[in-house]
């Protein structure tokens, strides 16, 4: 090319430079098959590995990361890890463990301040929006609250607590009078930080923050729950909007509330069409 | 190319041992600070320099970004930010000016090894192809800006020996000591300057940037050249010494102007007769025994 001599340039048959340039694409094009398959295989991410916050979807992370390690370098807990030839990892991505070393959160983000190429998203200013994982408790057979045992660990270790995790007081049916206090995560708040994995008192967490699509299900989008729908509108959407007053079992009416029904002889009849009375205002 | 074992010997006799390696021991010190930089961190906990060759910060403030992998990641389909453009910008101009492939001889951590490969066949006399054409690595420059666009992916950065091994350093090797093995083992048996002049995308990258370099080497006596061939001998990329060297008597002015020059200055150190020298390249003119100076054009 640019460094050819050019007392040197020799000359050059044209059946001899389409075959040069043609066996020379063709070994490229072996090259660039190979590079590309192996590239797009080794770039997968198993799920135990998380990804900085802020962090691109995981096809778009192996395309805009270089590889710099500065979000590593710029975390102040050294909790963040570049993948090496041989690992798991696309090599020399960014990574963390969470039952080992879980994200602190910093309120400024330094990982994120760091990087050079919008991997780790520039958008991401509050630590609250990011979405390392989604912790889910995977396994309630291990999980000591499920036993009726007070833990709470990952409940009060939660950075967003209270609201990434709560507790649902539960019966519990082995006592008969004492309650279970469940952890429950919720997607919408979690962040993935992986804080309650680090702190689960068991030798195998039973909560785990996984990459959210492996967990999350999604409800059909034609589904409209009614209930929400009554409330977005302000009233039922459907005309009349009567409780369900009609095949109560023998011997009971609803009660005055109307929450629940009541043992008892019928009212006495009034007269006139009963279903009438009893769906206008005012009846019973 | 030919292998001369002697290379340089004659140099040593005229100059002694230091002075016909100065250059080769400028070189191997700036390779040895800049790594020493980067690790007195993580050894050391002074942080004046961090991250790789990929991207780094100079002092919490200087951004410097690898500009070849800044242009596949955008390829991908991301836009950088502002810092990582700035290190790329800083990083551009300062091998347009020195001279593109100063990167390869003075900072990259390969090219220790693919010296040592080239110095082990000199010193043995290893007589190794070198069929592999050196314009190849413009198609592994190409492959290496296309497959990010068609895939996603920065597909070089999977094998590439440059950032692994200088990644590695700093942020633990893995296996990459495999690949630069196989780089080393490949210059050694398979082809003769094979990685760094034949197949590297990020050579033949700051090759193109310093298309228009400032500094050269220029055969500024060649008058005096007596033929040792001892320049060819060391030179990484020999291709562009003759038009320099040789090339008077077709009126080429005697500053090395191939852009896969990478300013080591090993024809420098090994030169006898002192004919090579760096210079400016408004200075393309002979400075000959016979006293006169000659500008040529540029």
């Amino acid at each position: 090319m640019a460094d050819r001599d050019p007392d040197q340039r020799k000359t050059v048959s044209r059946r001899g430079f389409l075959g040069d340039m043609l066996r020379t694409a063709c070994g490229v094009g072996l090259m660039g098959l190979g590079l590309g398959l192996y590239s797009n295989r080794a770039s997968s991410l198993p799920a135990h590995y998380l990804r900085p916050p802020g962090a691109l979807p995981e096809d778009q992370f192996n395309g805009a990361c270089i590889r710099c390690g500065l979000c590593v370098r710029d975390c102040p807990f050294d909790m963040l890890y570049l993948g090496r030839l041989g690992e798991d990892v696309p090599t020399g991505t960014p990574y963390f463990i969470a039952r080992q070393k879980a994200c602190e959160m910093c309120e400024d983000i330094p990982c994120v301040a760091a990087c050079p190429t919008n991997a780790l998203s520039h958008d991401l200013e509050d630590i609250d929006d990011a979405r390392m994982g989604l912790a889910v408790l995977v396994d309630q057979e291990s999980c000591i609250a499920f036993h009726g045992l007070r833990c709470e660990v990952c409940y009060h270790i939660c950075p967003v607590k209270d609201q990434a995790i709560s507790l649902e007081r539960q019966h519990n049916p082995r006592s008969g009078k004492h309650a279970l206090f469940i952890p429950v995560v919720h997607s919408n708040r979690c962040t993935g930080c992986g804080k309650c994995e680090e702190a689960c008192i068991l030798e195998e967490a039973a909560i785990k923050v996984l990459p959210p699509h492996l967990v999350k299900g999604e409800i059909g989008r034609h589904y409209r729950l009614g209930w929400q729908q009554k409330e977005q509108a302000g009233g039922s959407l459907v005309t009349p909007d009567a409780e369900h007053r009609y095949h109560l079992p023998e011997g009971m009416r609803y009660d005055y509330g109307g929450e629940g029904l009541i043992h008892g002889p019928a009212e006495p009849d009034f007269g006139g069409d009963l279903l009438e009375r009893l769906n206008g205002p005012g009846s019973l | 190319m030919a292998i001369k074992r002697s290379a340089g010997r004659e140099a040593v006799e005229s100059r002694g041992w230091l002075g016909a390696h100065r250059w080769l021991l400028a070189r191997r010190a700036t390779q040895i600070g800049i790594l020493a930089l980067f690790l007195l961190g993580p050894w050391a906990g002074i942080w004046i320099i961090k991250g790789n060759l990929s991207a780094s910060m100079v002092l919490d403030t200087l951004p410097l970004t690898d500009p070849l992998l800044l242009l596949q990641s955008t390829l991908s389909g991301n836009l950088p930010v502002l810092s990582g453009i700035i290190g790329a910008l800083i990083v551009l101009v300062f091998y347009a000016l020195i001279g593109g492939r100063v990167f390869c001889s003075w900072v990259c951590p390969i090219n220790p090894v693919t010296d040592l490969a080239a110095w082990i066949q000199r010193r043995f006399d290893l007589r190794v192809g070198s069929r592999m054409s050196r314009n190849l690595r413009y198609w592994v420059l190409g492959l290496s800006l296309a497959l990010p666009a068609a895939t996603g992916v920065i597909a070089w950065e999977y094998v590439n020996p440059v950032s692994m091994l200088h990644r590695g350093l700093f942020f633990g090797m893995g296996l990459a000591w495999a690949i630069v093995a196989a780089v080393f083992l490949f210059d050694l048996l398979v082809v003769s300057r094979g990685f760094c002049g034949r197949l590297c995308p990020m050579g033949a990258f700051y090759g193109l940037i310093g298309w228009g370099a400032l500094v050269r080497v220029s055969a500024v006596k060649r008058r005096d050249c007596d033929d040792c061939m001892d320049c060819f001998a060391v030179c990484p990329e020999p291709q562009v010494i003759k038009p320099a060297l040789k090339g008077e008597a077709l009126g080429l002015g005697p500053m090395i102007l191939g852009i896969n020059c990478t300013n080591c200055g090993r024809c420098i150190d090994v030169c006898s007769k002192d004919v090579f020298r760096f210079d400016l390249r408004s200075f393309n003119r002979d400075v000959s025994p016979e006293g006169r100076d000659r500008p040529q054009a540029v």
